[in-house]
């Protein structure tokens, strides 16, 4: 029992740790795909295409998201089975850390800087 | 599996091992290696935040439109995303066992890590030079610490590097170096995930202000 337990588990361990186990197409995939995510909003911001620059940073921040996905699925091979899903798990945990910290940081600073300058010097210090 | 089913008729203790199992050496690296990944992204969260907060407090100094130098920036970029593919490329190679090959392929994205790390500290000399110090703003502050500590870890990066590299051309490709070259590769390519933070939203968010 004890050597089969082992080799089935060997076995998981060669699953597991496929986890850096790309392919050429899949790295030049996601390697084109980057180019392009990384080119466009530079074009954006340096030829200032759009006329908003509202829209525009709405336009860039969806590219840095999607970019930011195309490298977690073709260079750090994320999946949901790796590990026995343990770091999707821990990815998911870490989003919803991030999210916390950096939404409820910028919503709470930014109403300590509107509710304890008075308006005029706060856009003397900006 | 030892389970130790011995009644303690002769009186000594009686333990049960049954969770103890044998594991393959360095089974568990690659899950442990993920989350000190997740808690390094903690880490650079805090200061995105931090230069969220701060980024517009200019104290009447320069602002990131006088500063950035959106070219220099696009150059850097691409030579960070050019080490990932070589990186991939060099997991590739390893994965076919060619030695020579892999060296060659980590070569090369230490020589664009270099020249990453070589066009950032030329564009902190020239920020710093012109009187825009980590001292000057609250802004610059967090512009320094944010963009300081990616440089920091994509230099140490480097220093791992170099040393795979010594230990691949000592021993050659065996399992222990396979483990390492795997958590350098996430490493890297998770520096370049946050470089696409730094370079929306600290250079070309900035610019746009």
């Amino acid at each position: 029992m004890s050597t089969n337990h082992h080799a089935a588990h060997a076995d998981d361990h060669h699953h597991e740790s496929g986890h850096a186990h790309g392919t050429f197409s899949s790295y030049m995939l996601g390697f084109v795909l980057s180019v392009v995510l990384t080119a466009i909003p530079f074009w954006l911001v340096m030829s200032g295409a759009l006329p908003s620059k509202q829209v525009t940073a709405l336009v860039i921040m969806a590219f840095a998201v999607v970019q930011i996905v195309v490298h977690m699925i073709y260079f750090l091979h994320m999946n949901t089975t790796s590990e026995n899903g343990w770091t999707m798990m821990a990815l998911i945990f870490t989003i919803v850390m991030v999210v916390i910290a950096l939404s409820g940081s910028l919503w709470v600073m930014s109403h300590l800087n509107s509710n304890m300058m008075p308006m005029h010097q706060m856009s003397g210090m900006k | 599996m030892t389970v130790a089913v011995n009644p303690s008729q002769t009186g000594e203790p009686v333990f049960y091992l049954a969770d103890e199992h044998p594991h393959p050496e360095g089974w568990s690296t690659s899950l442990g290696f993920w989350i000190y990944l997740m808690s390094d992204c903690l880490i650079f969260a805090i200061l995105f935040a931090t230069f969220g907060v701060l980024g517009g407090n200019y104290a009447a100094g320069p602002a990131p439109k006088d500063l950035f130098d959106l070219d220099l920036v696009a150059v850097n970029t691409s030579m960070l995303l050019l080490s990932s593919i070589t990186y991939g490329f060099a997991m590739l190679t390893m994965q076919q066992n060619k030695v020579a090959q892999t060296q060659v392929w980590l070569a090369i994205t230490g020589l664009f890590g270099l020249a990453f790390i070589g066009i950032e500290l030329t564009e902190f000399a020239h920020m710093i030079h012109e009187g825009a110090t980590p001292q000057r703003s609250a802004f610059l502050s967090a512009f320094f610490t944010l963009v300081g500590t990616h440089g920091l870890h994509v230099s140490c990066g480097l220093i791992w590097l170099v040393t795979l590299m010594v230990q691949v051309g000592k021993f050659g490709l065996i399992e222990a170096n396979r483990r390492r070259l795997m958590c350098l590769s996430m490493f890297w390519h998770f520096l370049d995930v946050v470089w696409i933070g730094v370079f929306t939203f600290v250079y070309l968010l900035g610019v746009l202000r």
